[in-house]
């Protein structure tokens, strides 16, 4: 049974990392900083539903430790961290409501990462004036949250996980 | 079962229409009509330069990290160090508030409005 988990924890890392790099050829939409589709999210959401809560937090911050070193810089692993936690708090709960399908879930997610993110480039920059990307973030991270969700809701539905 | 499920769904529209119309308002109370002065340019939150927009010219910024260029009342951000360019395929602005952000290099490029007289008081 132990293994099986572990085994299973380690696909779901190795394919959120696959999905951060497909989400870095993606050339951006807008030419907005932050803007993306966070398909590594769709792991993050199907571990939250399948395996729990600390599972999920291990696959995130696992994940974008691996993908900041790898592929990033400790700039961008603020800014990651910070995005995948204040969204993981913010699932959690969301999820433990049990009021909402995984697409609010997810929603809420994709709008905390990228609030978290103006957060940590406010901070960097030492200025607010970031602030005004906060509509097209908050837009773009509930229609990404939504699809992502989507995603998710299928996985979740269809993979049989038996432990 | 299905009652229950569509209950969800229904706090699912609400949840994201509620959020919708808050980045509307939000966009709408950030974002003004109204032709700015000019551009101040940051770096790290400390300024180093303003420019005004009723100016033509070039300038190079922060040592030559981004390349600044004001024309017909508008500024943009011509070429950068950067790998990404965001910055520069951000385009241009002229409205007060609008504002141009290079994450690499910590720089904004931002437009105030004619009430902050700041070109007056960067040139004394």
């Amino acid at each position: 049974m132990k293994t099986k988990r572990l085994a299973l924890m380690a696909m779901a890392i190795a394919l959120a990392m696959i999905l951060s790099y497909v989400e870095s050829q993606i050339p951006p939409l807008m030419a907005i900083p932050g803007i993306k589709m966070g398909l590594p999210n769709i792991l993050v959401v199907f571990v939250l539903y399948k395996l729990g809560w600390k599972d999920a937090l291990v696959i995130s911050l696992v994940r974008v430790f691996l993908v900041s070193v790898l592929f990033g810089s400790v700039l961008s692993l603020a800014y990651s961290a910070a995005g995948a936690v204040i969204s993981f708090l913010g699932m959690f709960f969301m999820k433990k409501s049990n009021l909402f399908s995984t697409v609010a879930v997810s929603v809420v997610g994709g709008v905390l990462h990228n609030a978290a993110q103006i957060g940590v480039a406010c901070l960097v920059m030492d200025t607010n004036l970031i602030t005004y990307y906060l509509p097209f973030l908050m837009l773009s991270g509930t229609v990404a949250g939504i699809l992502i969700g989507l995603a998710s809701a299928l996985m979740v539905n269809r993979v049989k996980i038996e432990l | 079962m299905q009652l229950f499920k569509n209950k969800k769904a229904k706090r699912d529209v609400i949840l994201i229409a509620a959020l919708l119309l808050i980045s509307a308002l939000l966009f709408v109370l950030l974002h003004h009509n109204e032709v700015g002065a000019g551009v101040v340019v940051r770096v790290e939150g400390e300024e180093i330069a303003r420019y005004s927009l009723s100016q033509s010219g070039t300038y190079s910024l922060n040592g030559g990290t981004n390349t600044l260029v004001i024309e017909n009342d508008e500024a943009y951000l011509s070429d950068a160090d950067c790998p990404d360019l965001l910055c520069v395929n951000q385009g241009s602005i002229k409205y007060t508030g609008e504002c141009i952000t290079c994450l690499p290099n910590k720089l904004t490029v931002t437009v105030f409005g004619a009430e902050e007289n700041g070109i007056d008081a960067a040139v004394s």
